[in-house]
């Protein structure tokens, strides 16, 4: 059990340090009832951060293209403040988040604790403008819409 | 719309890293493929139907059918979200996914959508993936 606990506070990653300093710290603390596999448990990790992904690999090295295209597009909104959980590190997260999103593969990515997609939602999102909308309703602005500004103003 | 160039780049990258990509278009359709396309087919009646084997961008032996990107067409996704039409070719797929299939990129478009741009995109390179626990999805 405490065994369990541990593999899945090592597989939390903060990333990005400075920026939403309200939620900094809250990562760390990945005990909870159940197996890292528990719904329950998986319930409250998704909800505890406004910005929740489940990848193969840590956002500084992701070890899946997919993977790797939801943290660059994360990147692109300059979204710095997430979850960021890497199924590789521990079996019981991999099979547990497929079965309690429904959902068979690897990245998913969760807003406010609700379940969004995988890659090809999350590109879809970026690519028709929805994306920025979701994360202005999380309070996040998109760095998108800074640069769009700056550009309009020169 | 809102970043095109931004989205270029981050596609672009695949391109430069990607190994050969259309080596398993060129070879005989296997078993896992086959079984996909008339399980599609039987379940979304669509009107397109694109279906690539991606495996041989991935770090798994030639011949293998465990990364597809499949482009359905259907009037079924009509009034849909995103991810209710994923979920729907999740559910045509369900053996095939708890299966042998490690990785799905799905374009599920109403008609009216495929005629704006008819095309089946190009999947992000892989990085190496998990080879420690493969065989899993």
């Amino acid at each position: 059990m405490s065994g369990s606990l541990g593999r899945a506070a090592a597989a939390l990653l903060r990333w990005g340090r400075g920026a939403g300093g309200g939620l900094r710290g809250q990562g760390v603390r990945a005990a909870s009832s159940g197996g890292s596999g528990s719904s329950e448990r998986l319930d409250a990790l998704v909800k505890k951060d406004r910005v929740v992904v489940f990848l193969k690999g840590t956002p500084e090295q992701p070890q899946c293209g997919f993977s790797n295209a939801v943290v660059q597009i994360l990147r692109l909104h300059g979204v710095r403040d997430y979850a960021a959980y890497n199924v590789l590190d521990d079996p019981q997260l991999r099979q547990g988040i497929k079965d309690y999103s429904n959902w068979p593969t690897i990245p998913q990515v969760y807003l406010n604790g609700e379940f969004v997609g995988g890659c090809d939602i999350l590109l879809q999102m970026h690519q028709n403008g929805d994306l920025v909308e979701e994360l202005k309703k999380l309070g996040i602005r998109s760095a998108l819409l800074g640069e769009k500004k700056d550009q309009d103003s020169k | 719309m809102l970043s095109g160039h931004l989205v270029g780049s981050l596609f672009s990258m695949a391109g430069r890293v990607c190994v050969s990509r259309g080596s398993a278009r060129s070879g005989a359709i296997g078993p896992v493929e086959a079984a996909i396309r008339t399980k599609l087919e039987q379940a979304l009646n669509p009107e397109v139907l694109e279906l690539r084997n991606e495996s041989g961008g991935h770090a798994v032996p030639p011949g293998s059918e465990t990364h597809f990107r499949v482009a359905v067409v259907s009037s079924r996704f009509e009034g849909l979200s995103p991810l209710q039409r994923h979920r729907l070719v999740h559910a045509a797929l369900s053996e095939e996914l708890a299966g042998p299939v490690h990785a799905l990129a799905i374009q599920a478009r109403t008609p009216a959508q495929w005629r704006e741009n008819p095309q089946l995109d190009t999947s992000p390179p892989c990085l190496g993936g998990s080879k420690k626990t493969r065989g899993t999805p």
